[in-house]
């Protein structure tokens, strides 16, 4: 292997540490995955792991390569299940590829108890399946794709109401008046904006109307102006928290801190306490703002007043983190900043055994889901289907062409007992079940590819804890190239 | 709420589905196969011969079982096998992130006959994903490695190299290939991609002859979104019938570059634009070179000081390397997805197991996975594929220049830099063309004269070429008052 220097690291790595940074690199790098069964759905998987790097994985294979790489038994895995079942308790992460149902409970089973993440892989004909399965998982850097800015028009704190003031608009000169970033002129608006009840037409009418004459009366071309018209509707949003933080606030572990409690709740009891004893209500400023047009001296200085007022903020919370590690006898070890404080995200999973078990299955999200009788959902029926086929038979069905035809009427049975088994009151469409015969669990390398490296970010998911990983089911069907997610 | 696979596609589309799965079989032969006596080291295990028990297993369920979910016209047979194996003839543009996982994905479904066409030496920073390539390669050819890194170990497999541009291409060329699929970086590749398979379309009596349509499938990734979709040139929506959905480049104005910075990028790209051509600072006629990390580097001190100068944080190396070079950042996974879904339609195809996709998908793994599958549609005035000319609307008085202007700025042409050639007094007459020095020079006089003045008639053709297309097309003046 090739000894990299930090500098070759950067340029072999530069385009995916542009999207996870070297902080998310390195915990790519100290990361341990356990991957079952290298199929080609599992080598897939990890060539997707290993060239971004992954620190060290482990595979256990319990099978013989046959010519179509056809999966028999697992014995290896459930040897260790069976003899040594904390084998499992070094990996970041355990990744199951083509594991039939009763390996897979019982390792589900395992890891649930050692809190390891789960990551449950098949390739099953045309169809590919996902389920997560991970206790908690929280994310402090979720990189939303398009969220809203935080630019406090309706509620300005003190700095930026003096910095507001500070402006003239009336009695500047023209090139000032065209250079005046947008933020200043819908605040300044907002100010001779009376009325609680704001028709964003009519106040951007307003604004148009302080566009610069020309002494023949037209309007100048004054490109802040159209921008601050433009971007009234989304500026006049209510500076709030959003449901989903807010749930993350009135979570359990937030209450409760003691010394074994995680980092990310501190830090979200820390944002909380804020919140209500610092920021009247609101989260710490985020302190960023859009480019807009503006003259280099009016926007930097404006972008300081958001940074500033941010780092304030940032050390307000780093306080109660402080404080509160104190209170249980630890030392704080990381800072705190506000970018990512309204986008926290906690993913919670279902266990397996909920997830199969009579009492606990979600039969709502099923029945409901299968309304659209040629969705995702009846796919996932027909793998559970197939699973039990197993259990019965010791083979999948139509392995063989021979077996395509009177596989069908067995295959129908376990899709029945299975419907029968959860009281399921949904029709699964004959087409199917021979279907699901004609696959003859085959595992075409498109498919397990398509699956190789969904499976593979939500791994790296897991690992650099930055992006926000599905929950819990993934369906994917080549057929018609359409994917589904279900929470079981 | 999904219909039936079999009402996706519209009824005109499937009986030519019909027709291309039967012209397709036409050419089937039959051959022995070779057997051959290399090592298969896909996995790690090796094996004895070449085509050993069971190897195609995983690909014949799909041609020699009738299923309920299948093509209408698809007949299962035992002879399907040997046409992807010795006679279907695929190419791949890009031997990139997309490309390296199509051509192993091509490998392994039963494809042997592999063109792969790319202009591109290996990058270092191409290694995080393009894994046909390693160290030693950095410099050489991405097709050529690529065809022999699958070449060694796919036994079978024959994937030929071109180290070209798709431009180097003539029809004769892509006319052999049963099906293109396209992993590309570039949009005006793509439209030019896209035009030469329209070019190639032949109709008789205004009816389009099904054998002449190269379906081509087309891939496209940035980070962590990607889309994928199937184009069947005449008959599916083509690249120009969508060009709004494809995002405009940022491109920051030049005032703001120039005196007023306000980010980091505007700093990067003062010096780019504006400082080096003035301080030529390796020499006269020196370009800057992207890949030079001493050219990165003086312009990342210089990007520095212009910064400093306006009290603007945040010019790092990786960000001044990133506007140089337009990076894109891009990681494994989202390229093995979205190669993936295109070899699935690859095989749909060769094989007409299945009613391909119509025609799009779109997916997202930001925050969970996300897909969206739809039917672009076809549009009525497309400048590419809709065989109508376009009408181009300017009074007589307007200047030539708004002409080039509106063939540039309008979202649905987006032209580079059009050559206006028409018909005045029965001689063929350049009205401008800028990509060659000496004629740009003795056309520029004619951007600031008017249509009139130039001798345009009302109704009078234009033919305008561009980067964007490799037919020329027509367009036609029509004179508003």
């Amino acid at each position: 292997t090739m000894a990299f220097t930090k500098a070759s690291k950067d340029q072999k790595y530069d385009r995916q540490l542009r999207l996870w940074g070297d902080h998310g690199q390195e915990e790519l790098e100290n990361a341990h995955v356990c991957l079952i069964n290298s199929t080609a759905s599992g080598t897939e998987i990890l060539k997707n792991l290993v060239l971004p790097g992954i620190g060290a994985f482990t595979i256990v294979d319990g099978h013989k390569v046959s010519g179509e790489d056809s999966c028999l038994s697992n014995s290896y895995c459930d040897l260790l299940l069976d003899n040594d079942p904390e084998f499992f308790h070094r990996f970041t992460l355990v990744i199951g590829v083509q594991l039939p149902e009763s390996t897979c409970l019982r390792l589900g089973s395992v890891l649930w108890n050692a809190n390891i993440p789960f990551l449950v892989c098949r390739t099953y004909g045309l169809v590919g399946y996902m389920r997560l399965v991970v206790k908690e998982h929280t994310v402090i850097e979720s990189h939303p794709d398009n969220a809203l800015e935080d630019l406090r028009l309706d509620q300005p704190f003190a700095e930026l109401k003096n910095h507001i003031q500070s402006y003239d608009l009336e009695g500047m000169g023209k090139k000032d008046h065209s250079h005046t970033p947008w933020i200043i002129i819908v605040a300044k608006y907002l100010e001779k904006w009376f009325s609680t009840f704001y028709k964003k037409e009519a106040f951007k009418q307003l604004i148009r109307q302080g566009i610069l004459k020309s002494e023949k009366g037209t309007p100048e071309d004054e490109e802040n102006f159209e921008e601050a018209i433009k971007n009234v509707n989304t500026a006049l949003n209510p500076t709030k928290i959003s449901s989903g933080v807010d749930d993350i606030f009135n979570g359990e572990q937030c209450n409760d801190i003691t010394s074994q409690t995680p980092t990310f709740w501190v830090m979200t009891r820390a944002v909380r306490e804020f919140v209500h004893n610092d920021g009247g209500g609101n989260l710490p400023v985020r302190g960023s703002i859009p480019d807009m047009i503006a003259d280099s001296e009016k926007f930097i200085t404006l972008q300081n007043i958001y940074r500033e007022k941010a780092m304030q903020d940032a050390s307000v919370v780093s306080k109660h983190v402080e404080s509160l590690l104190q209170s249980v006898g630890k030392v704080c070890e990381t800072l705190f900043c506000s970018k990512n404080a309204a986008f926290l995200r906690v993913v919670r999973c279902r266990s397996l055994a909920e997830e199969y078990s009579v009492e606990t299955v979600n039969k709502d999200a099923i029945t409901s889901c299968m309304d659209s009788a040629d969705g995702e959902m009846v796919l996932y029926l027909m793998l559970r289907s197939v699973d039990r086929f197993y259990q019965q038979h010791s083979r999948y069905p139509g392995v063989y062409n021979y077996q395509v035809e009177e596989d069908i009427s067995k295959l129908k049975l376990c899709v029945n007992s299975l419907l029968q088994e959860y009281s399921l009151n949904v029709n699964v469409k004959d087409d199917y079940i021979h279907e699901f015969c004609r696959y003859g669990a085959s595992e075409p390398h498109t498919v397990a590819s398509f699956l190789g490296g969904s499976a593979a970010q939500e791994a790296i998911k897991i690992i650099t804890r930055q992006f926000v990983p599905f929950n819990n089911t993934f369906i994917y069907n080549a057929m018609s190239q359409t994917t589904a997610t279900f929470q079981l | 709420m999904l219909s039936h696979p079999i009402n996706w596609l519209p009824a005109e589309s499937k009986a030519c589905m019909n027709l291309l799965l039967f012209s397709l079989f036409r050419e089937k032969k039959r051959r022995r196969v070779v057997e051959l006596t290399e090592k298969m080291v896909v996995d790690g295990g090796s094996r004895d011969g070449g085509e050993w028990d069971g190897r195609w297993n995983h690909i014949n369920t799909f041609l020699e079982r009738p299923g309920p979910f299948t093509h209408p016209d698809f007949e299962p047979s035992t002879e399907s096998l040997q046409f992807l194996l010795d006679t279907c003839k695929i190419l791949v543009i890009g031997a990139g992130g997309l490309g390296c996982e199509l051509l192993k994905d091509l490998a392994l479904s039963g494809f042997r006959h592999i063109h792969v066409v790319d202009m591109d030496t290996i990058d270092v920073s191409n290694l995080n994903r393009q894994f046909l390539f390693r160290l030693k390669d950095v410099g050489r050819p991405k097709a050529d490695i690529a065809a022999d890194f699958i070449n060694g170990r796919i036994p079978g497999c024959n994937v030929v190299p071109h180290f070209k541009k798709i431009q180097d291409f003539d029809e004769s060329f892509y006319r052999q290939f049963h099906i293109i699929v396209c992993g590309l970086d570039s949009i005006i590749a793509r439209r030019w991609m896209n035009g030469m398979l329209l070019s190639l379309l032949v109709y008789e009596d205004g009816v389009l002859d099904p054998s002449s349509i190269i379906p081509l499938i087309d891939g496209g990734t940035e980070g962590f979104k990607g889309n994928a979709r199937v184009i069947f040139p005449g008959m599916t929506a083509c690249i120009d019938c969508t060009l709004e959905l494809y995002p405009p480049q940022i491109n920051f104005p030049m005032c703001t570059i120039a005196s007023m910075p306000r980010l980091p990028e505007h700093c990067v790209e003062y010096v780019r634009m504006l400082l080096w051509p003035k301080e030529k600072p390796f020499g006269d006629g020196v370009g800057l070179d992207a890949d030079d990390p001493e050219h990165i580097q003086w312009v990342y001190q210089k990007s520095q000081e212009r910064a400093a100068e306006f009290s603007i944080t945040g010019v790092t190396y990786r960000l001044t390397q990133g506007v140089v070079k337009r990076i894109i950042p891009a990681v494994a996974s989202t390229n093995a997805v979205i190669a993936a879904a295109c070899a699935t339609e690859v095989f749909k195809i060769a094989s007409s197991a299945y009613i391909p996709l119509n025609n799009y998908m779109v997916f997202n793994d930001v925050d969970g996975l996300y897909t969206y599958t739809f039917e672009a549609e076809r549009k009525e005035n497309c400048s590419s594929c809709s065989q109508v000319p376009q009408d181009l609307h300017f009074s007589p008085s307007a200047k030539l220049q708004e002409v080039v202007d509106y063939l540039t700025e309008n979202a649905s042409l987006q032209m580079k830099s059009p050559a206006i050639t028409a018909t005045l007094e029965g001689k063929n007459k350049t009205l401008y063309l800028q990509t060659v020095a000496s004629i740009e020079q003795r056309t520029r006089p004619n951007l600031s004269k008017s249509l009139k003045e130039l001798g345009l008639l009302d109704g009078q053709e234009l033919a305008v070429a561009d980067v964007t297309t490799p037919q020329t097309l027509l367009f036609k003046l029509s004179f508003t008052s």
